[in-house]
C-alpha cells in the first residue's frame, strides 16, 4: 500500500518539479593543458606556468612533501570508490592568455559560458552592486569593478595576480589560517591550487561593493583546485559570496578547495555560499567530490566571522567551515543548509575553536535528505581553559522526505573551563505522505507546498543571505527535490 | 428532484487497502442543499469513504464510481478535487512545521482563484478576507501567525479547519468526526460556523459517533454505516434511536 501510494505520489512530483540540472552544459574551448598525474614535476611545472616567485613554489613543494606521506581521513561517513590522484588533471586552462585590460575583449565563448549561468561580466549587463571574479577551470578569467574598489583601497584580484602584485601579503598570510599540513585535502590543494579570489579590506574601510567568485568547473578530467584568501584590516566590514556549477559528466570531479578568513579588531567578513556543484544522477554516477578546507580566524578583538552557506550539489561533499575564535568578544557564526537526494552523501558541519575571552558562537544547521542520501552534520566546539565566560548556541535540525534517507548528527563539545555555557537543540523531522495530502485536499500543488515546507524549514537560514542569493537558493532547493516526495 | 440537483453520487463503490477490502457495494446519492449524517461502530469504513472521496492515494478503488456534478472523479488527483468544490475536514489535522497559518490559508485561497480564473489576492487584502471569517469561528488573529496546527489545542484544530472550510466555500464539505474531542462551547462555535456555511447550494456529509453534534445541525438523512456499507438509512429521528439502543439491535 505504501509503496503503491508512494509511486502516485512520487510519479506526481516527478511531473511537477522534473527538471534536469540547468547548468550541465560545458563550454567547446581550446585549452591550455597538462598531462594527467600528480609528481614533483607537475608542481613545478604549475608554478612555473604561472611564473611564480619562488617562495611560492617552495610554498607547493612543501606541501607535496606533506600530502605524500599523509592519508585520507576515514572518519566522515561517507563511502565512494577510492580515487586516483594520478588520473586527474591538475591544470587546464583557456588558451589565449595574453594579458586582457577590457573584459570585453574576453573569448566571447567564455563570456557566453558565463552569461548562460547568469554571471555577466560585460560593463553593460553586469550587476551593480556585486564585484565578480570569475573562475574558470585552473584559471581567474576576469574580475569586475577592480578599479572603482581599488580608490577606496580594496584590493579584490585573482589570488594568480595578487601573488604577483601583492606579493608580501600574499607570502605573510597564506597558510596562516589552514596550515599546509592541516588535513589531507589542504596539503593536497597547496601543492596544486591554481586560482581563486583574493580580497584585502584596508582599515576603516567598509567594503561599497558585495565581493563574489564564481566558480565553474568545466573540463571532464580536470581537478579544480581554488584557494581565497580574505583579509579584513581593523574596522572593515566586506560581504563575499561564492558561486559555483559543473557540467554534467557521468564521471566524478574532484573539487578541493581552501577558503581562509582574517579578521582583525572589529572587523567582519561574512562569507556566503551557495554550492551548486553538478550532484551526479539519480542513479548516483558523476558528480562532484567536494572536498573542501574552509577557515576563518578571528584575530581581534570584537571580530566577527559569518559563514553561510546553501550546500545542494557535489556527490560527496566534505566541509565545515570553521571559526578560530581568538580575539577577546569575537564572535563566529555557521548557518547551513545541506540538501542531499538520490545518492549523494554530505558530511559537513563547523568548528568553533573558543580562545578568547566572552568569545560567542551560534552553529544553525539544517539538513535535508531525500532520494537515498546520507545527510550528516558533523561539529565541534571546543572552549579552551583561557575562553572565559565563552558561550555558544548550536541548533542541528534534519528533515527527512521519504523513506530511504538518512540524517545524522555527530556533535562533539569540548570545554576546558567552568566559565562557559553551551546550548544544543537537535530535532528531526519528515515530511509524510498525510502533510503533503492535506495540502493537496485544500488546492495546493504538490510543487507549492513542498516550497513552503523546506522553504519554511530553511527560513532562518535563507534570511541570513544576501537578498538575490535567498530567492534563488529557495528555488533551487525546490529544483533539487525532484520526485522524492512521498 | 432532477438530476441537476444530484452534487455527489456514489454508485456500487469497493475500496481495499493493503489487500483488505474496506467499502464493499456503497450507494449514496447527496442531492445540493442537504445535510446527510453518517454513523456507525468503529472500523466500519466511515473514515476510510471521506478519504477515497477526497482521493487519498493510499486506497486502491475496485469497482464503483463517484460522480460529483454528474462527472467521474476516479481519475482526478486530490487537488483537482478540491478544487471542484470538495472540502474534507480531517479527523487529526495535521500539522505543518514551519509554514504559517496566513500563508496557508492564502495560498489555499490563490490556488482555487487561479483554477477559476480568477485574481489571486495579495497579503493585505487576503487579511481583510480572512479576518471577517475568523470571526465566524470565533479566532484569534494570533492564529495566524502561528504554524499550521502546530501546538494547537483539540479544539483549536477542529476550528482550524472549519475556518478553511468556510474560506475555500467548497459545495460539499465532508467533516470527519468534526465534533469529536469538542467541549460545549467549541461544539457551539463549530456548529454555528457550519450552520454559517450551508445553504442551498452546498451539502454536508457529517461523519460522527455522537448524537450531540445533531442537536445542533440537522441532518435530513442518517445512514448507518456497517462492514462498508450503508444498512439503513433513515431521519434524524434515528440517531436518537441508535443513542438510546447502540448499533447492536441493527445486526
Amino acid at each position: 500500500m505504501i509503496n503503491q501510494s508512494n509511486k502516485v505520489l512520487n510519479t506526481n512530483i516527478t511531473k511537477l518539479v522534473n527538471k534536469t540540472y540547468q547548468y550541465g552544459f560545458s563550454t567547446q574551448i581550446e585549452k591550455d593543458i597538462i598531462e594527467k598525474g600528480l609528481s614533483e614535476t607537475t608542481v613545478r611545472l604549475i608554478s612555473s606556468k604561472k611564473n611564480e616567485p619562488e617562495f611560492l613554489l617552495n610554498f607547493r613543494l612543501k606541501a607535496y612533501k606533506k600530502w605524500k606521506q599523509m592519508q585520507e581521513p576515514v572518519w566522515p561517513y561517507l563511502k565512494f570508490p577510492q580515487i586516483n590522484y594520478q588520473d586527474v588533471t591538475y591544470y587546464s586552462a583557456p588558451k589565449s592568455q595574453k594579458k586582457i585590460k577590457d573584459l570585453n575583449e574576453l573569448d566571447p565563448e567564455l563570456l557566453e559560458t558565463f552569461e548562460k549561468l547568469g554571471i555577466s561580466l560585460t560593463e553593460q549587463k553586469r550587476l551593480a552592486n556585486v564585484a565578480v571574479d570569475a573562475v574558470f577551470d585552473s584559471v581567474s578569467i576576469g574580475t569586475t569593478f577592480q578599479e572603482e574598489l581599488s580608490q577606496c583601497g580594496v584590493i579584490f584580484a585573482s589570488i594568480s595576480e595578487a601573488i604577483h602584485e601583492y606579493s608580501e601579503l600574499i607570502e605573510k598570510y597564506l597558510g596562516s589560517v589552514v596550515p599546509i599540513g592541516d588535513n589531507y585535502f589542504s596539503a593536497l590543494n597547496s601543492a596544486v591550487f591554481t586560482d581563486g579570489s583574493f580580497c584585502y579590506i584596508p582599515q576603516d574601510t567598509i567594503c561599497p561593493l558585495d565581493l563574489s567568485t564564481y566558480f565553474r568547473i568545466n573540463d571532464q578530467n580536470a581537478g579544480q583546485f581554488e584557494r581565497t584568501l580574505i583579509i579584513a584590516e581593523k574596522n572593515s566590514y566586506v560581504n563575499y559570496l561564492e558561486g559555483c556549477t559543473a557540467p554534467q559528466y557521468d564521471t566524478n570531479q574532484l573539487h578541493a578547495a581552501i577558503v581562509e578568513l582574517i579578521a582583525f579588531e572589529n572587523a567582519t567578513i561574512k562569507y556566503s555560499t551557495v554550492q551548486n556543484w553538478y550532484a551526479g544522477d539519480k542513479f548516483g554516477s558523476g558528480g562532484i567530490y567536494n572536498f573542501v578546507t574552509k577557515r576563518g580566524l578571528c584575530a581581534g578583538a570584537n571580530s566577527n566571522i559569518s559563514w553561510t552557506q546553501v550546500e545542494t550539489g557535489s556527490s560527496i561533499t566534505w566541509k565545515y567551515p570553521s571559526c578560530i575564535l581568538m580575539g577577546d568578544n569575537s564572535h563566529g557564526e555557521f548557518y547551513s543548509v545541506a540538501l542531499t537526494n538520490n545518492y549523494q552523501q554530505a558530511d559537513t558541519g563547523t568548528k568553533m575553536i573558543h580562545i578568547g575571552q566572552n568569545s560567542r558562537s551560534r552553529i544553525i544547521s539544517k539538513g535535508i535528505s531525500a532520494g537515498k542520501s546520507k545527510n550528516s552534520y558533523r561539529g565541534l566546539v571546543n572552549v579552551t581553559n583561557k575562553a572565559i565566560g565563552a558561550r555558544n548556541y548550536s541548533q542541528c535540525d534534519s528533515l527527512l522526505i521519504g523513506n530511504q534517507s538518512n540524517a545524522n548528527t555527530f556533535p562533539y563539545i569540548s570545554v576546558q573551563n567552568s566559565t562557559t555555557k553551551i546550548e544544543h537543540e537537535a530535532s528531526t523531522s519528515k515530511i509524510g505522505e498525510e502533510q503533503i495530502f492535506y495540502f493537496l485536499q485544500r488546492g495546493i500543488s504538490l510543487e507549492k507546498a513542498v516550497e513552503l515546507m523546506i522553504s519554511g524549514f530553511c527560513q532562518e537560514i535563507f534570511t541570513k543571505l544576501p537578498l538575490e542569493f535567498a530567492a534563488e537558493a529557495d528555488k533551487l532547493l525546490t529544483l533539487k527535490l525532484e520526485g522524492s516526495v512521498g | 428532484m432532477n438530476s441537476n440537483d444530484t452534487l455527489l453520487e456514489v454508485k456500487d463503490l469497493q475500496v481495499s487497502i493493503a489487500d483488505s477490502k474496506i467499502l464493499k457495494n456503497l450507494n449514496l446519492k447527496i442531492n445540493k442543499g442537504e445535510i446527510h449524517a453518517i454513523m456507525g461502530p468503529n472500523g466500519s469504513g466511515k473514515s476510510t469513504f471521506s478519504k477515497v472521496l477526497a482521493g487519498h492515494p493510499a486506497y486502491s478503488i475496485l469497482d464503483g464510481e463517484i460522480l460529483f456534478k454528474g462527472i467521474s472523479i476516479l481519475d482526478l488527483e486530490p487537488d483537482e478535487r478540491s478544487h471542484l468544490g470538495i472540502f474534507l475536514a480531517f479527523q487529526y489535522p495535521i500539522e505543518i512545521p514551519g509554514v504559517s497559518n496566513e500563508d496557508f490559508l492564502r495560498l489555499a485561497y490563490n490556488s482555487k482563484q487561479k483554477f477559476y480564473n480568477k485574481p489571486e489576492v495579495g497579503p493585505l487584502e487576503f487579511l481583510t478576507i480572512i479576518n471577517d471569517k475568523l470571526k465566524l469561528v470565533n479566532m484569534s488573529p494570533v492564529f495566524l501567525s502561528r504554524n499550521v496546527n502546530e501546538g494547537f489545542s483539540g479544539g483549536e484544530k477542529k476550528r482550524n479547519e472549519i475556518l478553511q472550510m468556510i474560506l475555500l466555500d467548497s459545495e460539499l464539505a465532508i467533516l470527519d468526526e468534526t465534533d469529536s474531542g469538542l467541549d460545549i462551547d467549541a461544539l457551539k462555535t463549530i456548529s454555528m460556523g457550519i450552520n454559517n456555511f450551508m445553504d442551498s447550494s452546498k451539502s454536508i456529509l457529517l461523519i460522527t459517533h455522537y448524537q450531540r453534534l445533531l442537536d445542533y445541525i440537522k441532518p435530513d438523512y442518517v445512514h448507518v454505516f456497517q462492514d462498508g456499507k450503508i444498512i439503513k438509512t433513515g431521519s434524524a429521528e434515528l440517531a436518537k434511536e441508535l443513542e438510546n439502543k447502540g448499533y447492536e439491535w441493527l445486526r
